[in-house]
């Protein structure tokens, strides 16, 4: 006599009752043994359906569907329960201790504010431009409309270099006193429209204290082309105070005095200490200096055999290491030439 | 330059808030650097008016005073000779602080309590007079305060002037921008005191003239192109009223005696320097400005011999050089508390002679300050004229002659054409020639005609020696019209033709590179102490730690590892992206490179307690893998290859453009190893990423133990590996090295794990058996280096 369906599903229920102690290796040679698709217990129950008179074939059917879901759920609780298990067997160590690290590393603060500066120019349309720290006084200073024996050389106490021979008066090398050089080389190489943002290191003849390098970086911006007014210097630099400080950061031009703008300003913002009433860092103003610009002078456009009754132009410029100092509260500009490992990681990723 | 606002006030007749007045100067283009009060130390003091004066009981030179202050009456006991009931005196009350930093006390004197002080005018620090107490000519209410009764109550503001503003280095300029700021009109303050009216100059014929029997003379028009002098005889030099004294005291001048401090006020007031002589010492008697003969010297009003030359301006009597034209008087022809007789000088100098001047001789004044910045020599006469009335008021005496102004190429100052489109093409907004006319009259030039070409004929006023063309006009129309009232709307722009700097691009990718791998960045100065002759000398060094550029980067990390060991820090990753420089030819334009470079030392990892506390320190093998990620990012066209004992980068045309260090600092006991590299950053553009297909096909491996005799090396044995054609072989890689046991002394055994793969089918183990055995045969062919015993490799990666 072939097994009965009864015996049949009392073998099942019986190894169901099984299915909670079993160890993973058994559970999975059971579910393979019970619900496997080939040769399982349970399949091969429910393809013998069909050879079952059709009056039986309805309530043996739901009876051996029945036990597949209570098997499939029995599985499936108790490889929850495992997992909880393995789960708990973690949670007794002390998850207190520290994690495992690895070294990270930085870029230095006053990079990453002239990175951010150049990202906002960026999307203003300007691109970077670079040119060399060591340059001749024709481009320091003649080629941008400073005089020569007039005061305004005051403003810039400049490093001579020592390279020999007999140079020429204005081909005399000199460590660039500001990136201003590099607006000339850009318009002599390459013709209007240009929009340029020049970072880069500039040298003054000035003892190193707390507020003053004689290596400092300078980001410049340079905009030439038909039709550029006073009106975009505003809107462009407001714009830009407003995205690199915050959108109700409070912002003046005032005049100012460059040989190679005109008109020239400096540009201050609401004092980020005290927000305008006034304190030590802004002199009791409310406001502090943060760049300074202007309209090309015609005269620095004439240098660059760009014809100033055609175009126009706005420059400006500004002190990265100072914004640094500003933004993240640096009291001594010494610190940041300095390699301290305990003040750089500071400034992480 | 100090400006006082109570001279201000005494320009434009109103009174000034402090605030505004910083406000608007900083708005015109002055700001403001610090504001200081005047007599700060003195608010406490207030007027007191003795009531009533009685003798001490017991002392003869004591008085015992009552004094009101408005609300109630002290005792005080005084021991000056002048005091007398019914007068004002400053009281100092019980409390205040006096100038000298003590405290006034109620005290007993000769059994009498004294409640507070009434003081001179040499406690109060205003004067020598220390005979008796400071009597007040005021009838201002007991109570009042002390600086307010005297209008003391000044503010001593210091302003930041641009080297293009000279008219600014006065009050007169300050007052006429501040006029038109506010709108209004303003007027010299008048002089205190009598004096006769003092004729205009009289210009003489050519470049001489005479006045008061002085000979004045130009010899060097080009240095000196205008000269006025006048001739006072019978003065009295005493000590200055308490009127100028008090407007230089504003300023921070030290009042000297009314002689000096006539010119001072001038100086200060109208921006003109001017220089008194002690006629009796004026040999000839002569004043002749003249160029300075090679050799001559003068001795300076600051006891200093100098020794001139050709290109400076001397001012000389009939013998010899008296005083540095446009810089400083001498010693000899100083005015003294004898002098009787002066001559006064008022010149105008060249400005960039006098630049050149002053800084060769090192001596920068407040004379020079103004005459290399540019001095109104059209306004000479006016100052002159002002200076010698001070004197006559002060000092007395009698004007002999007229004053001459010896001026041989007389000029104008120069007339410029302003084109409203020109403004409009500049600014960026439409100003009505009404609006531009206003402007310009406002700063003091006159709009001179309306050419039908549409140009404004402006002829500028000669204290602005910077307007000298159309652009200059702009500025001006800009800065009255007020940088606030443009518009600041950002309007559509053209974007550049020019790419990113490819190396800029460049060093930014290397910086996210290095930060990525764990290294801070650093930024040293670029200035060392030179290393060999290829090293660029600066000409004017600040020290000599600092007279050379730096040929390299590593020298500087060293010293902030160093810095960091300092600090007790041990683990230090520190790397550098920077221009460093060489000598070219002579006198030519140096090299310059960006380098990038990076120091490590101390553990590889930071400490964690799963390795007990260990982890071992950085290596070369460390530097290595570091160096070679800087290579690729800094100069992809490079290879790194082993030389003598380090790694190095060796460029497409066969230079060597980085290398790696064992670096030797002075390291502390407990310090790690430093291991550095430096590589050259190309700064050519970077060839943009390609896609590789992945593999469809799994690979095959096999793992095999080559015995390395001596001098054989596993890239030898890689590039033999690699040199077997055929074999499909994908990936060679190192497992481990052993050494030791049953290999020969000098052998070591390094395990090296070989890919093949097909990338169009799955290869038969039978094939890769094939190809592996070619490769050990070509490698014991090639380099000699046998299996120590083949392992079979497990399938698939
Ligand atoms: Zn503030």
């Amino acid at each position: 006599m072939p097994t009965t369906r009864h015996d049949v599903v009392q073998q099942l229920q019986a190894r169901l009752a099984g299915v909670d102690s079993m160890d993973e290796a058994a559970l999975e040679r059971e579910h393979v043994h019970v619900l496997g698709r080939k040769a399982g217990l349970l399949t091969a129950a429910l393809k013998s359906i069909s050879q079952l008179p059709i009056e039986e074939r309805r309530t043996f059917g739901a009876e051996l569907n029945q036990l597949r879901q209570r098997f499939e759920s029995a599985f499936e609780a108790r490889r929850r329960t495992m997992a909880q298990t393995v789960r708990s067997q973690e949670d007794d160590v002390d998850l207190t201790m520290p994690a495992r690290t690895t070294w990270s590393g930085g870029i230095h603060p006053v990079t990453r504010v002239i990175d951010e500066i150049v990202e906002i120019f960026h999307r203003l349309g300007f691109a970077v431009a670079v040119g060399p720290e060591a340059e001749t006084e024709w481009l320091n200073f003649g080629a941008l409309n400073f005089p020569p024996d007039h005061p305004a050389m005051d403003m810039h106490d400049t490093l001579y270099l020592d390279v020999g021979g007999d140079p020429p008066e204005g081909e005399r090398m000199l460590l660039r006193t500001h990136t201003s050089p590099v607006q000339i080389r850009t318009l002599q190489a390459s013709p209007p429209p240009v929009r340029v943002v020049i970072p880069g290191t500039c040298y003054r003849n000035d003892t190193f204290d707390a507020s003053h390098a004689p290596a400092f970086s300078q980001i410049e911006g340079l905009a030439v082309d038909e039709g550029i007014t006073f009106v975009d210097l505003k809107a462009t630099l407001i714009h830009f105070a407003h995205e690199f400080f915050s959108p109700d950061t409070k912002v003046r031009f005032r005049p100012s005095f460059f040989p190679f703008t005109e008109p020239s300003a400096e540009m201050d913002i609401g004092c980020l200490l005290c927000g305008g009433s006034g304190c030590r860092a802004c002199k009791g103003s409310g406001w502090m200096e943060i760049l300074g610009c202007g309209m090309v002078h015609p005269n620095v456009l004439k240098s660059c055999d760009v014809d100033p009754e055609r175009y126009t132009g706005f420059a400006f410029g500004m002190g990265p290491h100072r914004i640094t100092m500003l933004r993240y509260g640096i009291p001594d500009i010494r610190m940041l030439f300095e390699g301290d490992m305990r003040f750089l990681s500071q400034f992480g990723e | 330059m100090n400006i006082s606002r109570k001279w201000l006030e005494a320009f434009l007749r109103q009174p000034l808030d402090t605030h505004d007045l910083t406000e608007r100067l900083a708005m015109l283009g002055a700001p403001v650097d610090s504001v200081e009060r005047s007599h700060a130390g003195l608010s406490d003091l207030v007027v007191g008016l003795v009531k009533d004066t009685q003798p001490h009981p017991d002392a003869d030179r004591l008085s015992v005073c009552t004094v009101f202050d408005g609300q109630d009456d002290y005792q005080v006991v005084c021991g000056a000779p002048n005091v007398e009931a019914g007068k004002r005196y400053p009281f100092a009350r019980v409390g205040t602080v006096m100038p000298g930093g003590f405290t006034i006390e109620k005290r007993k004197i000769r059994g009498l309590t004294s409640y507070g002080m009434l003081c001179s005018a040499k406690e109060l620090e205003l004067g020598e007079d220390a005979g008796g107490i400071m009597e007040l000519a005021t009838d201002a209410d007991p109570g009042t305060g002390f600086l307010e009764a005297l209008e003391l109550d000044d503010e001593c503001l210091e302003i930041d002037v641009t080297p293009n503003r000279p008219d600014l280095l006065g009050h007169k300029g300050v007052a006429r921008e501040l006029a038109a700021g506010y709108g209004i009109q303003f007027r010299l303050p008048a002089i205190e005191g009598d004096y006769p009216s003092v004729p205009a100059p009289v210009r003489a014929d050519g470049a001489e003239g005479t006045t008061g029997g002085v000979r004045v003379a130009i010899e060097d028009p080009e240095g000196c192109p205008r000269f006025l002098g006048a001739v006072i005889r019978g003065l009295t030099v005493g000590p200055s009223p308490e009127w100028l004294r008090s407007r230089l005291e504003a300023v921070g001048t030290r009042s000297i005696n009314n002689i000096v401090d006539a010119t001072n006020y001038i100086l200060m007031e109208l921006g003109q320097p001017l220089h008194a002589y002690d006629l009796a010492t004026l040999r000839g008697p002569a004043v002749i400005a003249r160029r300075g003969v090679a050799g001559e010297t003068v001795l300076t009003l600051d006891a200093t011999e100098r020794t001139v030359d050709g290109d400076m301006t001397v001012i000389a009597d009939e013998d010899g050089a008296i005083g540095i034209g446009g810089v400083m008087g001498g010693e000899t022809t100083e005015v003294r508390s004898s002098t009787r007789d002066i001559f006064v000088e008022c010149a105008s100098f060249q400005p960039s002679r006098i630049r050149r001047t002053r800084s060769s001789l090192g001596l920068s004044t407040d004379a020079s300050f103004r005459f290399e910045r540019g001095v109104d020599r059209w306004a000479a006469p006016d100052a002159l004229r002002r200076c010698l009335e001070i004197i006559l008021a002060t000092a007395g005496g009698t004007l002999d002659g007229d004053p001459v102004d010896v001026w041989p190429e007389p000029t104008n100052p120069p007339r410029i054409f302003l084109r409203p489109a020109r403004v409009r093409q500049v600014l960026g907004e439409e100003i009505p020639w009404e609006a531009l006319e206003q402007y310009l009259v406002a700063i003091g030039a006159t709009v001179v005609s309306k050419p039908d070409d549409g140009r404004m004929a402006v002829d500028v006023p000669g204290w602005r020696p910077d307007l000298r063309e159309e652009i200059d006009l702009v500025e001006e129309v800009a800065r009255m019209h007020g940088y606030q009232n443009f518009s600041s709307e950002l309007r559509p722009f053209r974007v550049g033709r020019l790419p990113d700097a490819p190396s800029d691009v460049a060093a930014r990718a290397v910086r996210r590179g290095l930060s990525a791998e764990g290294l801070y960045e650093v930024v040293t100065m670029p200035m060392h102490r030179g290393e060999g002759s290829e090293s660029v000398p600066l000409l004017n060094p600040l020290s000599a730690e600092e007279a050379f550029l730096r040929r390299r980067l590593i020298p500087g990390l060293v010293r902030e590892v160093e810095r960091n060991w300092a600090h007790g820090v041990r683990d230090i990753r520190l790397y550098e992206v920077g221009t460093v420089f060489r000598m070219a030819g002579p006198g030519e334009r140096p090299e310059e490179e960006i380098h990038v470079a990076g120091l490590i030392s101390g553990r590889r990892h930071p400490r964690h307690w799963t390795d007990g506390g260990h982890s071992g320190d950085c290596a070369q093998w460390d530097v290595a893998a570091l160096f070679q990620r800087a290579v690729a990012l800094a100069n992809p066209a490079a290879t790194v290859q082993v030389e003598g004992g380090s790694w190095v980068a060796v460029s497409a045309a066969g230079s060597v453009v980085g290398r790696t260090e064992r670096i030797d600092a002075d390291a502390p006991p407990w310090a790690a190893p430093v291991y550095g590299f430096e590589v050259v950053l190309d700064p050519a553009e970077r060839q943009s990423q390609r896609y590789r297909a992945l593999p469809e096909t799994p690979g095959s491996t096999r793992d095999v133990s080559l015995v390395l005799h001596h001098d054989a090396t596993a890239e030898a044995v890689e590039t033999a590996i690699r040199a077997t054609r055929g074999t499909r072989l994908e990936s060679v890689e190192v497992l481990s090295e052993f050494s030791g046991g049953d290999l020969p002394a000098g052998s070591r055994s390094v395990a090296f794990r070989l890919t093949f793969r097909d990338p169009e089918r799955t290869l038969r183990d039978a094939e890769v058996d094939k190809a592996f055995r070619r490769i050990l045969q070509a490698v014991q062919q090639q380099v000699g280096v046998a299996p120590r015993g083949v392992d079979g490799g497990a399938a698939g990666e």
